[in-house]
């Protein structure tokens, strides 16, 4: 069938073609040959079109802030696409893809696309094809587009590198002010939003979110603070004319391509690299093979890594 | 990578609110190792297609307890056709009587399950038909 060349696919992609920018999804999302070849045909190192990480704990209220940001978007006569992450379960590998539920009303608009991603066993809060899905929707003209993680704990940052900008979402009743000091989550962030103001606690949050700061690396941007509640509407006025801001001028993109594009070339080839060496164990041993040899006492793990790491010296390139 | 993963969309077009059946077979067919997608109570017909396209899934999956499924439907078989998504393969479940049933495959409902159908049935059938999809090559 036409419909999956991916050739003919990043065409229809370009063209603005809904249906086939679902699909070209799709395919990048099952990844292989193919999404190589699609990738390559709509790779733009410099794209027009801003990312917005969204990320926060569970029930934060990211997928409200991600209705109301499109609402917004959509007033200043933007095209905003989603990629909304939700957690793949670890023993079926299935997923309830919930985010949309939030954002369904802006369903039948031919200038907003949301796409749904199961995170596929991938750690770091998104899926390992979101930063590409996120490069198929700017392709295909959406701009800006939200990258909404899995509900994340304290270590799940990787969007922080596939995204322009990153909103952290914090609520009250998180944790003391021991919780603001620990490592990850709280070092990230453009954009700090406290949602759900509305609720007790938020005064406690806020200072402990404020004092945290004080401590931000030297050389980095301390994150600006709004306040909100995507239920009663107080403090989103705020929060869009801050997030435009940071959207329009705020950093030196530059710098921030180079280190992206960097990111994307480690990525493709630790991919490819993690493929050729699995092919060469099945081909040199078999899995099962050297499982079993392994069990025997006869080598260990390591020495096979070893003669697998000679053996792919000695590969034609 | 390359694992081709089978994506549904579970909705409740129309008016009623009762989303316990949805939920559970969202919840059975999230255990078999699917995605699903879930919209939701009372979404139009349109936005359930747009969904759907938007999604890329394989499935659509309704639910509808309220009677009006005569009409809503056969709305979203033609707002998938409206859309070039007729290939979406749809199914639909709730308190529809045996003698609607004949009119909704026409429609191109490819099963229906009424109340006493098990989970296990629907996952069943959507693995049949998946395989029998991709076998006959419609999909990639």
């Amino acid at each position: 069938m036409s419909a999956i060349d991916p050739v003919h696919l990043a065409g229809l992609v370009r063209r603005g073609d809904l249906r086939g920018l679902a699909r070209a999804l799709t395919v990048v999302e099952n990844g292989g040959p193919e999404a190589s070849v699609l990738m390559h045909k709509l790779y733009d190192p410099s794209p027009a079109s801003r990312s917005v990480g969204l990320t926060g704990p569970p029930g934060a209220g990211k997928s409200s802030l991600a209705d109301v940001l499109i609402a917004h978007w959509k007033s200043r006569g933007r095209r905003p696409g989603v990629i909304a992450v939700d957690p793949s379960s670890p023993f079926s590998g299935g997923a309830i893809l919930g985010d949309r539920l939030r954002m369904q009303r802006h369903a039948c608009d031919p200038d907003v696309f949301i796409r749904s991603m199961g995170s596929r066993g991938h750690i770091g809060g998104l899926a390992s094809s979101t930063a590409q899905a996120a490069e198929v929707l700017a392709a295909g003209g959406f701009d800006p587009v939200l990258i909404e993680t899995v509900g994340v704990g304290q270590g799940e940052i990787e969007v922080v590198s596939v995204a322009d900008q990153t909103v952290l979402v914090l609520v009250p009743g998180l944790g003391d002010d021991v919780q603001m000091m620990k490592a990850g989550i709280m070092e990230i962030g453009d954009l700090i939003v406290l949602n759900k103001a509305d609720r007790p606690g938020m005064d406690q949050l806020e200072t402990v979110v404020r004092a945290s700061l004080e401590f931000v690396r030297e050389g980095r941007p301390v994150p600006q603070v709004v306040k909100c509640s995507v239920a009663t509407g107080e403090g989103l006025e705020d929060l869009f004319s801050k997030l435009d801001d940071l959207l329009s001028s705020g950093r030196d993109f530059e710098a921030v391509r180079r280190g992206r594009v960097r990111e994307n070339l480690l990525r493709v080839a630790a991919e490819q690299g993690t493929r050729f060496a699995l092919e060469l164990l099945e081909r040199s041993y078999g899995i099962e093979k050297a499982v079993d040899m392994v069990l025997a006492g006869e080598t260990t793990p390591y020495e096979i890594g070893e003669r697998i790491a000679a053996l792919s010296g000695r590969a034609p390139v | 990578m390359g694992e081709r993963k089978i994506r549904i969309l579970i909705a409740k077009p129309g008016l009623d609110g009762h989303d316990r059946g949805a939920k559970y077979i969202a919840r059975a067919l999230r255990d078999a190792g699917m995605e699903v997608v879930y919209t939701g109570i009372r979404q139009t017909p349109e936005a359930i297609a747009a969904a759907a396209v938007q999604e890329d899934v394989d499935f659509v999956g309704l639910s509808l307890l309220s009677g009006a499924h005569n009409h809503l439907f056969p709305e979203v078989a033609r707002q998938l056709s409206a859309r070039g998504a007729s290939d979406i393969i749809l199914f639909g479940g709730g308190v529809i009587p045996d003698e609607d049933i004949p009119g909704l495959k026409t429609a191109g409902f490819r099963a229906i399950f009424t109340p006493g159908a098990s989970a296990s049935e629907v996952v069943e059938f959507v693995e049949k038909e998946f395989e029998a999809g991709a076998t006959a090559g419609t999909r990639a």
